[in-house]
């Protein structure tokens, strides 16, 4: 941009200041109080790291930890294999129909609690039992369109004609995939799947609703949220921070690998 | 592929319908759905009752959007502003609280407004002796998650434009004799447009059927469509009422995003003529 006065490049920096004071200072208070050594959840009285000791022997929050691993794991093993095939056939007719393209885009664009109600509805009604099992087959659906979103980007500047070279060479379709196409597309495949996980990892509403009752279920933002309800302690500090610090460190690497998807 | 497309269509385009097919049936007397057609679901969407908290619900999300929106607009033109290199550190860090839990962030507001919270011990310490002042579990609290949560998107919506505009065309502008402002407000801000309405449109969908952010900020006081429709689900077991209420939800969001296409065509025009303009 033009050159600007100094009175108006200080206001600019004011700005941006402000915006930072109120983006981070919310998230600092909570992870500098996670380390506070009193019981009392707002006021400092000294370092310790006692909150996290207690974490790991509060067997609730270990078998919540448990789960969201669980259906974190097995959800974006299926989404990924299903959304980088989703991605390539998609990418590979180059012809697709407005309504395929709504398709894909919906689960991203639908509300949380539609698509939560939803699933519950469809599952109360063909008699299925609620538990982990429903919320794999629930996150599936926005993993995978995340997942395929991540790849087609890459696939947008793929050269399919190394790939019809593979096939004139004698190679079959699976050697092609192995050998030509997934070592290109692989950084972008591994960039969905931490995406994937991470949303997995992060995701409430749909997880809440078809869950089922019981605390056999319950995974770790359920198990935050209703922690949340009871009021604030230390603990949900500490809990938070190590949650907090997880998704952004597998969100960082996912940017890495595959610059600017996710902003987009 | 069609695993993929097998799995969202049974899925996801299965249980919606199913949504949808329920919210014309009657509910049953113990709860329940009696299968008989009526349309007296969404004639309850517009009781006053109901229809006060759609209006309600709209007024938080409005008032979200609008201070989301002059915030995110704010700080994505002083990144914009900032030393090329520069940029890309400070949209990383404008983007990073946005990528860890919801819940989280919106529990650290929590920490920060209750009682004996941050801001009370800083009144505190500047000399305020009187009652905590009462903060959490009210609109205020509700529209402050809101604009938390979502502020980044907008920063990133609004970066877009205003990062590609050509400074040309403010110089052009200066040239000719026009204020500061009135470079903003006749060239710059017209040229935004688009990035700003995608933001709005992202805070509004997403701040109008939130459940989670008035739960927790509002002490459960200020019900939103969003709790209504879960309240329905999981409490009140009416679901063909519960189904009516997520479809108006889906029609206003369709309604926005709709408005917002059309505003982004004329933008779209307007910045084509600008163009020709210049050209001819």
């Amino acid at each position: 941009m033009a050159e600007r006065s100094p009175a108006t490049r200080r206001t600019l920096w004011l700005v941006l200041s402000l915006v930072f004071a109120f983006l981070y200072i919310p998230i600092a208070v909570l992870v500098a109080l996670s380390f506070n050594q009193g019981g009392l959840p707002t006021v400092w009285s000294g370092f310790s790291l006692k909150w996290y000791a207690s974490l790991a022997g509060n067997a609730a929050i270990l078998s919540a930890a448990l789960n969201t691993l669980i259906v974190a794991l097995v959800s974006t093993a299926i989404a990924t294999l299903l959304g980088t095939l989703l991605a390539i056939g998609v990418e590979m007719r180059r012809q697709y129909g407005r309504g395929l393209e709504a398709l894909i885009f919906a689960p991203m664009i639908i509300p949380d609690i539609v698509l939560a109600i939803a699933l519950l509805s469809f599952f109360s009604l063909l008699d299925f039992t609620l538990g982990l099992h429903t919320i794999i087959l629930a996150h599936v659906v926005f993993n995978l369109a995340f997942v395929c979103s991540v790849v087609r980007a890459r696939l947008k500047s793929f050269d399919w004609s190394i790939v019809e070279a593979s096939a004139d060479l004698g190679a079959s379709a699976i050697t092609t995939f192995r050998r030509v196409t997934l070592p290109v597309i692989l950084p972008a495949v591994v960039a969905g799947a931490l995406l994937a996980f991470t949303l997995s990892v992060d995701e409430f509403i749909i997880a809440f609703f078809t869950s089922g009752a019981g605390r056999a279920s319950t995974t770790l933002p359920m198990q935050i949220y209703s922690m949340i309800r009871f009021g604030i302690t230390p603990e949900i500090n500490a809990l938070a921070t190590i949650v907090m610090a997880v998704s952004i460190t597998a969100l960082t690497l996912s940017q890495r690998l595959n610059r600017g998807v996710i902003g987009q | 592929m069609a695993p993929a497309l097998a799995w969202l269509t049974g899925l996801m385009v299965v249980p919606c319908a199913l949504v949808l097919a329920l919210a014309f049936f009657r509910r049953g007397i113990y709860g329940g759905i009696e299968y008989t057609f009526t349309l007296e679901n969404f004639g309850l969407v517009f009781d006053p009752l109901y229809a006060g908290i759609f209006l309600n619900s709209a007024r938080i999300a409005g008032t979200a959007t609008l201070i989301a929106v002059v915030i995110g607009y704010a700080a994505a033109y002083a990144i914009a502003a900032a030393p090329r290199r520069l940029q890309p550190v400070f949209l990383f860090f404008a983007v990073l609280p946005f990528w860890s839990n919801y819940l989280i962030r919106t529990y650290a507001w929590i920490v920060l407004l209750n009682r004996e919270g941050l801001i009370t011990q800083l009144l505190r310490w500047f000399g305020y002796t009187g009652e905590p002042p009462s903060m959490l579990y009210t609109e205020g609290a509700v529209i402050a998650g809101l604009v938390y949560n979502y502020l980044p998107f907008v920063i990133l919506a609004c970066y877009a434009p205003l990062s590609r505009l050509n400074p040309e065309l403010a110089e052009a502008s200066r040239d000719l004799g026009a204020s500061a402002m009135t470079t903003f407000r006749r060239v710059i801000l017209p040229l935004t447009v688009p990035g700003i309405a995608a933001g709005a449109v992202f805070v509004f969908v997403l701040s109008i059927g939130n459940f989670v952010t008035p739960a927790l900020l509002g002490g459960g006081r200020f019900q939103m469509i969003g709790n209504l429709v879960y309240d329905q689900f999981l409490t009140a077991n009416d679901w063909p009422f519960g189904a009516a209420l997520a479809m108006a939800l889906i029609a206003i969001m369709l309604l926005v995003l709709t408005a917002q296409a059309l505003a982004a065509d004329r933008a779209a025009g307007r910045i084509a003529e600008a163009k020709g303009g210049a050209d001819g």
